[in-house]
């Protein structure tokens, strides 16, 4: 078993009207085998913490800790962190000219795993999945996310997600511009990648429709940078019929 | 990649005829962009010029003086528009005394359906496609001591035909090699630059009706080598033709090709490929002259460059003339500068005098390597090194998919590799 700890993490970022504050201290323990959704209002913090585990350069963390079983996760380039067992479903997956879908998810299984994959499974194992998440056959030659749909990038996030196999896996706003039925195929995505892995999953949603294919085991809210109530699945249901408002009036 | 706040991006750049304010089916007078004493403007384009005349706006590159004169071309400054970016310094004299040296020498490895010839500067198809269009040009050209002529026969098939020029010292030579196409030829021929040289070269191409002609020129010289070479084309009715220039090898190189109609219903793809290295100077200028009614263009040239003083230009000029109604045509030209100190100049001129077209269109962007294009093969593992060089190899090999020859694909791709390998030493 495997813990990813979030200890009073603070994180800014730059604007033109210098360093702001977007995370006050956060604090997370996440096992593997668990599944943690992560909500709140926009502009709460929710897509910073999602960034701030995978390293993007963008954000300055300014004090407190992640460790993913005790190891530093902050001292790790990004790269590092893909292969210690972290992996970001992002929710604008970027566009990769002249880089197909074929050779970057070979370069990077074997990045992950330290060596090729055996050709013959792998092979297998890619058309399987992509099956699974009724992703088209001829996107394989495509290049990364090069012309997908929004939905189309999103199955394609939780397909590198079932092929990579991380110990923790966050999805930021994956449930975000999904239509009922995608919805329905990233959620059994998910839920497999979770089953077969024992992975550890940490949800970032602003919507409580995902939780109703993917089981929270713990539901924390965020508020202006901090967790405001943590509770088990019936808090989603709560949010659910009164929405934010009650946190966002105390905060007010 | 981003744009820069000069380009545009393909849809703002695409000119849809409807889309043109004040344009009309007489045409547009143009905004002057060369004053009268440059050599495009006032009366080098009137008294001397070959191509344009008067009449001719003198900012239009229909008003280009060629000749076959060299004494028609004043001696060089670096202030020509055409000159503007090229450090006349390191042309190693071609531009000043009549080139003498030994030209590098022609090997060939020719198909069925190719022959090779060598041929005095006084047969017939030595000027049947090309005229200089510039000093340099017109040097080599009357310095040339023979032509290599190489024919793809007509109705030929499948014809391929590879001619390396392997230079074999530094003073200063002139080359001449003509290609014909003739009627319904099919060929792909690949003109390889290798060794040390510095030379001046015309390379003239004639395609003939209805022919498929392939050229792709490689410039892959050692690092001292000195390089001016003028391509042209002539393209015949219902002809197709495609240029490939690949540039990465020496000092100083400057490719000038053009594309010139002379019938209704050709197509001329005009593709590019450069990488430029520390100190080094890669320049192309595009020229297609859409002179004849129903002819398609689509020119894309694609460039990395890395190092300190690592430069490259590229000009592309599309002149789509009064008669040249149902003219298609596209250009575009892509830069991505993976290091500090690199300086990439490009320059889409478009001229359009009908309206009566099917569309024009050009962008130009320049761009550093992407930080989000890196965070995302980062995070799925990939180191920074890895992910450099898959974007890098991704960014060109949309050109070298375009060649056609495998063994040159390969080459091009090792080639790829081993200057992404000195960017990390």
């Amino acid at each position: 078993m495997s813990t990813l700890e979030i200890k009073d993490l603070h994180v800014s970022i730059d604007t033109e009207q210098g360093s702001k504050e977007i995370l006050k201290g956060v604090t997370l323990t996440i096992k593997t085998g668990e599944t943690h959704a992560i909500m709140g209002p926009n502009g709460s913090g929710k897509s910073t913490l999602a960034s701030t585990i995978a390293g993007h350069p963008r954000y300055n963390v300014t004090s407190g800790s992640i460790t993913l079983d005790g190891d530093d996760v902050l001292a790790m380039s990004v790269d590092e962190r893909a292969r210690a067992g972290l992996f970001l479903a992002m929710q604008y997956p970027v566009e990769v000219p002249g880089v197909t879908m074929t050779n970057f998810l070979r370069t990077a299984k074997t990045a992950i795993d330290g060596e090729a994959p055996s050709l013959r499974h792998w092979t297998k194992d890619v058309k399987a999945a992509m099956a699974n998440l009724k992703i088209d056959a001829d996107f394989a030659g495509r290049n990364v996310n090069e012309g997908f749909s929004g939905g189309e990038k999103k199955r394609v996030e939780i397909l590198q997600l079932e092929l990579f196999k991380p110990k923790f896996a966050v999805l930021d706003e994956t449930d975000s511009g999904l239509d009922v039925d995608a919805l329905k195929v990233v959620s059994e995505g998910v839920n497999r990648a979770a089953e077969s892995n024992e992975m550890g999953t940490l949800l970032i949603t602003h919507y409580t429709r995902i939780l109703r294919y993917i089981k929270p085991d713990f539901v924390h809210v965020f508020v202006d940078g901090r967790v405001a109530e943590q509770g088990g699945p019936d808090l989603a249901d709560r949010l659910e019929e009164e929405g934010y408002d009650r946190f966002l009036a105390v905060g007010a | 990649m981003t744009d820069t706040a000069t380009a545009f991006s393909d849809e703002e750049a695409r000119v849809g005829v409807p889309a043109i304010a004040g344009f009309t089916e007489e045409g547009e007078n143009l905004s002057p962009l060369n004053e009268d004493s440059s050599p495009l403007g006032g009366d080098a384009s009137k008294a001397h010029s070959h191509g344009g005349g008067a009449g001719v706006p003198d900012s239009s590159r229909a008003g280009r003086l060629t000749s076959y004169q060299l004494e028609d071309f004043k001696a060089l400054t670096g202030r020509e528009e055409d000159w503007r970016f090229t450090p006349l310094k390191r042309l190693g004299g071609l531009h000043k005394n009549a080139p003498a040296g030994v030209a590098p020498a022609i090997t060939s490895d020719l198909s069925a359906g190719a022959r090779l010839e060598t041929t005095g500067l006084d047969d017939a198809r030595v000027g049947s496609a090309g005229i200089p269009e510039d000093r340099v040009s017109a040097n080599g050209w009357n310095a040339a001591a023979e032509a290599t002529v190489l024919t793809i026969g007509a109705n030929a098939e499948d014809v391929k035909a590879t001619l390396t020029l392997t230079g074999s010292g530094l003073e200063a030579a002139a080359q001449h090699v003509v290609v014909v196409a003739e009627p319904n030829s099919r060929a792909v021929v690949v003109i390889d630059h290798v060794g040390s040289a510095v030379v001046s070269e015309n390379i003239e191409i004639d395609v003939q009706e209805g022919a498929e002609l392939t050229v792709v020129s490689v410039q892959a010289w050692e690092d001292d080598s000195i390089h001016a070479s003028s391509q042209q084309a002539k393209i015949a009715k219902d002809a197709k033709f495609k240029h490939i220039a690949v540039t990465f090898g020496g000092d100083l190189v400057r490719v000038t090709p053009s594309a010139r109609f002379a019938g209704p219903g050709a197509t001329a793809e005009m593709f590019g490929l450069y990488f430029a290295d520390s100190g080094q100077h890669l320049e192309h200028r595009l020229f297609v002259d859409h002179a004849q009614p129903r002819c398609t263009s689509n020119v894309l040239y694609k460039g990395a460059l890395q190092g300190k003083d690592a430069h490259t230009v590229w000009v592309g000029d599309v002149l789509i003339r009064k008669e040249a109604e149902g003219t298609d045509s596209y250009e575009a030209n892509r830069n991505l500068v993976l290091t500090d100190g690199a300086r990439a100049d490009s320059v889409p001129n478009l001229e359009i005098e009908t309206g009566l077209i099917e569309g024009a269109g050009h962008a130009s962007t320049t761009g550093r390597f992407d930080d989000e294009h890196l965070f995302y093969l980062m995070s799925r593992g990939i180191d920074e090194k890895t992910a450099r060089r898959l974007v890098v190899r991704g960014f060109l090999n949309e050109i070298i998919q375009k060649i056609g020859v495998e063994e040159l694909q390969t080459r091009l791709n090792e080639t790829v590799e081993a200057e992404l390998a000195a960017t990390e030493n």
